[in-house]
């Protein structure tokens, strides 16, 4: 069975409908890339996933921790690095104090920033911030990790950093949903790419599939990044 | 009268003026934290009963709510209080006077954290309880500070309004001394002491802000 499901997903705010019957599946070990336009409904599908939005109508079933990375970091500003990794793995999931330190070291270490234990998020560049936060994420041993537009906020030359942190994880086997602007990124980090439009999936399979598409909404979204 | 024996008095009836400073903060910095909670909660019985509330405080003068609270029990439900009751009334009238201003500072302190906090506090799998006092309402401390000085400052003048059901602090003192001396100099001395006062109060929240300065 598959680590994530989610069936006939349905979600309006008032008349507007952003999801029309949403269905997919994510496999233990997978990196699913979700592409489309602005409004395609694809970051409220992660909101409903993450249980940040209530869905009208349709299952989803998840058994086990989820992390989610956002757009806008969103660390708490008034606690250091350290104990924005370290506090939720401590209070919520009542995990020793000590194995909790050692794990975020060690995730500081892999994001490159063993230098900031005790900085503030506001002393850090945005890149910095969202690679504190993608290992806030992952210091709650989640079974999946979301990314909500995770360079959308960065200045180009910061994207690379955090683009390379999700290869890597990716490398390590981290199942991932990312949903994403960066369409070189989505290819060649992803093992199965969704292309909304509309609230609806248009196009879903390989890379090399969804990059080759006929599909006339698919080529006009792609050809405005290759123009 | 000598200036040592004024200051001598001055200086019984400001204890009972810091008595009714520090106990008013006691209660309504907690009570407007509730209160803010009712004008922002989603049922609206309860968000309209804080609101009136609110209005009524700020719109009425304190000294009036003074006399009210201290002389209502017994027109309106024919209580004959004790002697005590004088100081407890000046406690009630601060603090729900107080109340209602430190309620609409933390409203908007509160409304000024990003819905990302909450968000973001949610995913980590932070109760309701821990998200607002672990991550929302350290922030929201930060915000206020500016403006609850403000209020402060302006409760140690207000103390002097209890004169006016006759609680023995240091303003009652200083214009009874007045008029039986024929002499202002009671008043100014005990504009002295309210001036002091103050400026330690804020020299306290200064350094209060300065430590809540490590993050932006």
């Amino acid at each position: 069975m598959s680590l994530l499901q989610v069936k006939n997903l349905k979600k309006s705010f008032d008349d507007n409908v952003v999801l029309k019957d949403i269905s997919l599946n994510v496999e233990k070990g997978e990196v699913l890339a979700i592409i489309g336009p602005s409004g395609s409904g694809k970051s409220t599908l992660l909101r409903c996933i993450t249980d940040l939005e209530q869905e009208d109508s349709g299952e989803i079933n998840f058994e086990g921790t989820f992390g989610l990375v956002f757009q806008n970091f969103n660390l708490f500003p008034h606690h250091s690095v350290m104990k924005n990794i370290t506090n939720a793995p401590i209070r919520v999931q009542k995990r020793d104090k000590k194995e909790v330190f050692e794990h975020a070291r060690k995730l500081l270490g892999q994001m490159g920033l063993s230098d900031k234990e005790d900085a503030y998020p506001c002393e850090l560049s945005g890149g910095q911030q969202q690679r504190v936060s993608i290992a806030r994420a992952l210091a709650m041993n989640p079974d999946i990790l979301f990314f909500d537009e995770p360079t959308s906020a960065l200045d180009p030359e910061l994207t690379g950093e955090i683009l390379t942190v999700i290869k890597d994880l990716a490398a390590q086997h981290m199942t991932m949903v990312i949903v994403t602007h960066e369409m070189a990124f989505a290819r060649n980090v992803a093992d199965t790419i969704i292309f909304m439009d509309n609230g609806v999936i248009v196009e879903e399979g390989s890379p090399d599939e969804v990059f080759s598409s006929d599909n006339q909404r698919m080529k006009d979204f792609l050809g405005k990044f290759y123009d | 009268m000598m200036l040592s024996k004024v200051i001598e008095l001055l200086l019984g009836g400001m204890v009972t003026s810091i008595e009714i400073f520090l106990l008013t903060l006691l209660f309504s910095l907690p009570l407007g934290l509730i209160v803010a909670g009712g004008r922002m909660s989603r049922f609206a019985p309860l968000r309209w009963l804080a609101k009136i509330y609110i209005s009524i405080m700020r719109g009425t003068p304190l000294m009036l709510q003074l006399i009210v609270v201290f002389f209502a029990p017994y027109y309106v439900f024919g209580v004959n209080l004790s002697a005590d009751y004088r100081f407890i009334a000046v406690i009630i009238a601060f603090t729900i006077n107080y109340a209602a201003y430190f309620a609409e500072i933390y409203r908007g302190g509160i409304e000024s954290i990003n819905s990302g906090q909450y968000e973001a506090a949610q995913v980590l799998g932070y109760s309701k309880l821990e998200t607002f006092f672990i991550i929302i309402m350290p922030q929201v401390i930060k915000v206020v500070l500016p403006s609850i000085t403000n209020e402060v400052i302006t409760l140690v003048k207000d103390t002097s309004l209890s004169f006016v059901i006759a609680i023995p602090e240091m303003f009652t003192v200083a214009k009874q001394i007045a008029a039986s001396e024929a002499s202002i100099s009671a008043l100014l001395v005990a504009g002295l002491f309210y001036y002091l006062f103050n400026m330690l109060v804020a020299f306290v929240m200064e350094r209060v802000e300065a430590r809540l300065d490590y993050y932006e």
